[in-house]
């Protein structure tokens, strides 16, 4: 009976609530899922993340190390800080940082900072973590250290994440515009359209990406804004992106044209442009998605890969591939290794996407096997 | 077959038309033209280009016609070897290229080359011993492959590199044949230094081959025909390489068109990071200087390159797979 019972949820089961049943079953996909939504609660929330302006620089701090923070004070939960003194190494006359143990800066939650715009709207200057001193260099915490202009690096990427995931989902929308409708008129009509256009992706497929990335963007004006660079580095990395996009939609409409709905609603008279965005999308609208999602990653890795060369965004945005631009230099990495650090959110990041978009689409044919 | 291989070739020169277009307006996008560039450059080094002399090259590189007869004597130009002449370095383009586009296909071909000597044994190996600890082994690197760029794999493999040899493991030569003339020992120095970036370039692609190889060789395990082959008593490794791999192997290679642009595009990235002499710091460099016709060009070298490997690839595959040769006829 048990049985029976679970058959019947099955048949009466919408076409999305078995997709979520299947997408359920694969964990790795759903902890991912939460990585990426983490992600982007982290996108919104990044001025409350952050706890010191990602811009204030300090020659006194200069390449200062991530400082250890310290839980328990004796066996109070007391989280705290040493503070940290800078001094010029006579020999190397590298800035070289000593804790001073007696010093502690106890970090305090919602703590007062720099003022913001909690979701660009309330005003306020509270922040997750903080210190009492404010900015003030003998009294502060840099979590995972300083840049070469001294700017805090947990702040910087928190805003950096911002922009190189924003980037990611704009690229995304317009490459998936693109391969809409360029895989969707190709896969519906057929013909010489259809011929076309598949050479065409043929074409771009064939070129290496990267050198072209590079030219087009090195082509944009050097006074444009960080605005205008931002959307113009989105368009020239969609531009070559649509090809996967356009060919999963192709594959969708022509596996669909011949289905007996769409026949059918051709026969009664829909509209070619009823026929397919009422009809047909709704049925592939899962394999969409899960293409969209495993576009993602490339797109933030093109960005990231771009930024990194001083082609893509340039400072004073922040993205985590203008971040690694400090660390370009391996004798710089080696003094200073947590500069390599905006690389962990980037693995992390493009590894979520790839899981969860395998699950999407494993999810996306809940018919299938 | 030769239909197929015939359309291919016309594909091919489609592709390298739509490259030389692209490199074209590579060159042509910055503001300005190459003599306001070339005067700027002039006066950098404190000598002045007169209004007069100015004319002149404007004429001399036909920059006041409409765009298309410029691209069409840009084209002339190149196909008479002469790729232009770089501000930069006040040579001609080619030669300041020299052996870097050679230096540039050793290290795509080794990549490659590598991707496929890993992907297929591994791939193999994964699909026979399904669920293995060498199974998951692999998925596992294929995963890491697949997720971490080359560029920061590089930069990660170089810093621990200093760390823990204190040696630095970039470069594609030692110090004392960076500049020497082409002799065996030189050969063999590349041949020493080239297994680190072929690797690097080749780890994503590896990953994904791996994929690809397991799946359909895991299809093609569960067909009735391997089982006759093992129940009339075959030794299980001829019943594997005889037949499945065989076919498995076929939408393996069909792939192979799609990895040399993507270890080409990642050569330009990680030669900036490892210090490799191929085009890609070059590139780079360019890039900034504006510098077009040698950027202009290098992306284009790159291109058909790129589209030659392809076609061979292509042409490969016909000879291995019988069904598109009688499909295509």
């Amino acid at each position: 009976m048990a049985a029976d019972a679970k058959d019947q949820r099955i048949f009466v089961a919408s076409q999305w609530q078995l997709m979520w049943w299947r997408f359920r079953r694969h964990k790795v996909a759903v902890a991912s899922g939460l990585v990426v939504i983490g992600f982007y609660l982290a996108v919104l929330g990044a001025d409350f993340l952050a706890y010191s302006d990602p811009n204030a620089s300090e020659a006194q701090r200069s390449l200062m190390p991530p400082q250890r923070v310290y839980w328990l004070d004796g066996w109070r939960f007391s989280p705290h800080v040493y503070a940290v003194k800078g001094a010029r190494d006579p020999q190397t006359f590298r800035r070289v940082y000593r804790a001073d143990p007696d010093r502690k800066i106890p970090i305090r939650f919602f703590a007062e900072g720099f003022e913001y715009r909690l979701l660009g709207l309330i005003p306020t200057t509270r922040h997750l973590i903080g210190v009492d001193g404010g900015l003030d260099a003998g009294k502060t915490i840099f979590v995972l250290g300083t840049d070469v202009q001294g700017r805090d690096l947990w702040s910087r990427l928190m805003y950096s994440t911002r922009i190189s995931l924003t980037i990611g989902l704009f690229g995304v929308t317009l490459s998936l515009v693109l391969g809409v409708v360029l895989g969707g008129f190709s896969g519906f009509y057929g013909g010489i359209a259809d011929t076309l256009i598949q050479r065409v992706i043929e074409i771009l497929r064939s070129i290496p990406t990267i050198p072209l990335w590079m030219g087009l963007a090195a082509a944009l004006p050097r006074d444009w804004s960080i605005l205008q660079v931002y959307f113009a580095i989105t368009i020239i990395i969609s531009l070559l992106g649509w090809t996967e996009l356009a060919r999963v939609v192709r594959g969708r409409f022509l596996s669909l044209r011949e289905e007996d709905f769409v026949v059918s609603a051709r026969l009664v008279g829909c509209s070619q442009m009823r026929t397919i965005f009422v009809h047909m999308v709704p049925s592939f609208m899962s394999h969409i998605i899960a293409a969209t999602t495993l576009a993602l990653p490339a797109m933030i890795i093109s960005e990231t890969a771009l930024s990194f060369l001083g082609l893509g965004l340039r400072p004073p945005a922040m993205s985590w591939g203008v971040l690694l631009q400090q660390a370009q230099n391996v004798q710089t990495v080696a003094i200073s290794p947590w500069l390599m650090i905006p690389a962990v959110p980037v693995i992390v990041a493009v590894m979520a996407f790839n899981f969860l978009g395998d699950g999407l689409r494993d999810a996306a044919d809940p018919y299938g096997r | 077959m030769l239909t197929y291989i015939g359309r291919r070739v016309v594909l091919a020169i489609f592709t390298v038309w739509a490259i030389s277009v692209l490199a074209f307006a590579i060159i042509q996008l910055p503001p300005g033209d190459y003599v306001t560039s070339y005067i700027a450059q002039m006066a950098t080094t404190g000598s002045v280009v007169t209004e007069e002399e100015a004319q002149n090259l404007r004429i001399q590189y036909g920059l006041g016609q409409p765009i298309y007869v410029q691209y069409y004597k840009w084209v002339k130009q190149i196909a008479q070897g002469n790729f232009g002449t770089s501000m930069e370095w006040r040579r001609p383009v080619t030669e300041v290229i020299g052996e870097r586009l050679w230096l540039t296909i050793v290290v795509s071909v080794a990549a490659l080359i590598l991707t496929w000597t890993l992907a297929l044994p591994i791939g193999i190996y994964s699909a026979v011993r399904q669920y293995s600890v060498g199974d998951y082994l692999a998925t596992c690197v294929g995963f890491i492959g697949l997720a971490v760029p080359n560029f920061l794999l590089a930069l990660v493999l170089l810093y621990l590199g200093f760390v823990l040899f204190n040696a630095h493991i970039g470069g594609l030569f030692s110090v004392e044949f960076q500049d020497a003339p082409w002799s065996a020992a030189r050969a063999w120095d590349l041949l020493k230094h080239l297994p680190l970036p072929a690797l690097i370039l080749g780890l994503a692609g590896t990953a994904q081959q791996i994929r690809i190889m397991r799946a359909n060789l895991l299809d093609e395990l569960r067909k009735p025909y391997v089982v006759t082959a093992r129940s009339k008593g075959l030794p299980e490794a001829r019943v594997i390489v005889k037949y499945p791999v065989r076919v498995a192997l076929n939408p393996f290679a069909s792939t192979i068109g799609y990895t040399l642009p993507y270890i080409v595009s990642g050569s330009i990235i990680v030669s900036l990071v490892l210090g490799l002499p191929t085009v890609g710091p070059l590139l780079l460099k360019a890039l900034i200087a504006q510098d077009m016709f040698l950027a202009g060009t290098i992306v284009l070298l790159l291109g058909v390159m790129t589209v030659i490997g392809t076609l061979v690839s292509d042409i490969l595959l016909v000879w291995i797979d019988p069904r598109i040769r009688l499909e295509e006829t």
